[in-house]
């Protein structure tokens, strides 16, 4: 039986390239952006912005830690850099770079973290980073976006441009569903409500804003009507939002392709549990490293599309 | 601003050196070592070389801007701050205490004029520093930027990322002048890691290095930053290796790592400043 989608997309793309055409216009409307890239500016779409502004953008070679640091000083100088390489690069590698040069000292300096997630593929968990949005919203004063396909991605690089204070943009590799308008408003941190729902709420981030979307019809075709959230602000968190919803629907799910610990389920749960404790299930890696394989296996392997959010769904609703 | 006879500037070395023993032993924490071996490139930079304004702007445009890597030798740094007018001198009675400005590492967190990046963690700066050096750069700002390293900091693999970085982009608006006093936490650096040939490090990466055979000679350091500024605009960074003695300035302090993170107690304070005279009045 096909499902009855109450989002559908005619074309798929990866949303780096949404923040690679997002950079581009960037700077077209603002002098004041810059570009910094590790070595990897084909992989994260720079290069059409690099091409436009080569005396705005910075090749700093395989140096991380140093392009975080030269990213702080341009900022000092009153520029915006966009700073970009893979998200374990961008995180992990360079947490001190960030803490310091950059969150501590409260400067406006865009990381822009490609290839995050399990979703990256065969090239396997050394760079599938999972860790990230944790660290990431750890930090004060920095802000921790996720959006959800090419569209969304662009309307919130340029939404980042516009911001004054660090962010960090997560983004991925995959060809994945274009679902979301080209026209959107994208707004730090409020949550966008997709479908009206009162069985359950799904709070779905990046990719897996479309499982959600599948998810959702597979559950309305057994009676049970999710409804789903796009949490693309992970910090700060649209706590009014979620609250709002849960205060409906009784239960909730929360879907990243992150750990469960320290992701966007833990920032919920904290939420819920403050203000109205409600069951929560998590879809989420569960303590354990990914692999090589498609994005499609190893979303399956590790329990993150549609059908797990769907039997996620169900273990709530069990337990209102 | 009238430059200042090398009397004068001597004058203020010796109260900076008071400020620091006085202000690390007011809260029995903190590292005397490093800027007491520091003080005439602080006050030769700050009173005689620098082109800024203490009336500070986070931007720092049209002016030349310093940045401590080595974010430990803060008594020092804000005690130069102080006295070139910064904010008042008394502050520097808060250092290290709650609600101050003056942390124990730089911050701007508390918006302490004079400070545009957190330091402390060693490495950072020269990268930031580069970042700011190449804003003025698209901005067509002609000053320069200036930046203190430890030598035990260039253990840090970052410092040498971004040597590399400096040379490939050829940023000559840059002065790196590095405290080359030879002494770390845990003992001389030729003990725990050791640099060899900094001078052949440096120039290998493709900087000019300039060598400031006495960094506790003010006339020398001057004529160092001096050599280092007419090396600027040449395609190439320039690095001032500055030789230095950690604790200069106290006999029983110099010349060793020991007193790197160790306050004086009242004893030993009333023995170290009876050697430095009172020039500009305490804090």
């Amino acid at each position: 039986m096909s499902l009855d989608l109450k989002f559908t997309f005619t074309e798929k793309k990866d949303t780096r390239s949404g923040f690679g055409d997002g950079f581009l216009e960037a700077g077209r409307k603002n002098p004041n952006v810059v570009g910094l890239c590790a070595d990897l500016i084909g992989s994260l779409k720079m290069g059409d912005f690099q091409k436009e502004f080569p005396e705005r953008f910075f090749q700093t070679g395989i140096a991380e830690a140093n392009m975080i640091g030269i990213s702080a000083g341009l900022a000092i100088g009153g520029k915006i850099p966009f700073a970009g390489t893979f998200a374990n690069f961008a995180t992990g590698r360079v947490y001190d770079q960030i803490r310091q040069s950059v969150a501590y000292s409260d400067k406006n300096v865009k990381i822009c973290a490609s290839h995050a997630g399990l979703t990256l593929g065969e090239d396997g968990a050394t760079h599938q980073i999972l860790e990230d949005l944790g660290m990431m919203k750890m930090l004060p004063h920095m802000t921790v976006i996720n959006p959800c396909d090419y569209n969304q991605t662009k309307a919130a690089t340029l939404a980042i441009a516009e911001h004054e204070g660090p962010v960090y943009l997560r983004f991925g590799r995959p060809s994945w569903p274009i679902f979301t308008p080209a026209d959107q408003k994208f707004e730090i941190g409020k949550a966008w409500k997709m479908i009206d729902g009162k069985d359950v709420t799904i709070f779905a981030t990046g990719h897996l804003v479309w499982e959600a979307v599948v998810a959702e019809a597979m559950l309305r075709q057994e009676g049970i009507h999710a409804e789903v959230i796009n949490i693309h602000t992970i910090k700060p968190l649209d706590e009014e939002a979620i609250l709002e919803s849960v205060k409906k629907t009784g239960c909730a799910v929360s879907a990243e392709e992150h750990q469960i610990n320290g992701g966007l389920g833990d920032s919920i749960a904290q939420t819920l549990i403050r203000h109205n404790p409600a069951p929560l299930e998590y879809v989420g890696v569960n303590d354990s490293f990914g692999e090589s394989g498609t994005p499609t296996q190893l979303l399956e392997k590790y329990g993150l599309n549609a059908e797990n959010i769907v039997k996620a769904a169900k273990r709530a609703l069990a337990r209102k | 601003m009238e430059k200042q006879s090398i009397e004068q500037l001597q004058k203020i070395c010796t109260q900076l050196r008071r400020d620091v023993l006085r202000m690390v032993h007011a809260v029995q924490s903190g590292h005397p070592g490093a800027p007491l071996g520091c003080a005439e490139f602080f006050v030769a930079l700050y009173f005689d070389q620098l082109r800024h304004n203490p009336d500070f702007k986070m931007d720092g445009k049209g002016e030349d801007l310093f940045f401590l890597s080595n974010g430990h030798l803060s008594a020092g740094w804000y005690s130069v701050l102080s006295r070139s007018g910064y904010f008042p001198v008394s502050e520097l009675k808060t250092f290290r205490k709650l609600n101050s400005r003056l942390q124990g590492h730089p911050a701007t967190h508390e918006h302490l004029p004079g400070i545009r990046v957190a330091s402390g963690s060693l490495g950072q700066g020269l990268s930031v520093a580069l970042g700011v050096a190449q804003a003025k750069k698209i901005d067509k700002d002609d000053k320069l930027v200036y930046i203190l390293m430890g030598d035990g900091e260039l253990q840090e693999g970052q410092v040498w990322e971004a040597a590399m970085y400096a040379a490939h982009h050829k940023v000559d608006n840059l002065i790196a002048t590095v405290d080359y006093n030879g002494q770390q936490i845990d003992g001389p650096t030729d003990k725990i890691m050791d640099l060899k040939n900094l001078k052949a490090k440096w120039e290998a990466f493709g900087w000019e290095v300039i060598e400031t055979k006495e960094g506790n000679d003010l006339k020398s350091v001057i004529e160092g930053l001096e050599k280092a500024k007419a090396f600027t605009g040449k395609g190439k960074p320039v690095l001032n290796l500055l030789y230095t003695e950690m604790g200069y300035g106290v006999d029983f302090m110099v010349g060793t790592h020991k007193w790197h993170g160790s306050p004086p107690n009242d004893e030993q304070l009333a023995k170290a400043l009876g050697q430095l005279e009172e020039t500009l009045g305490d804090y």
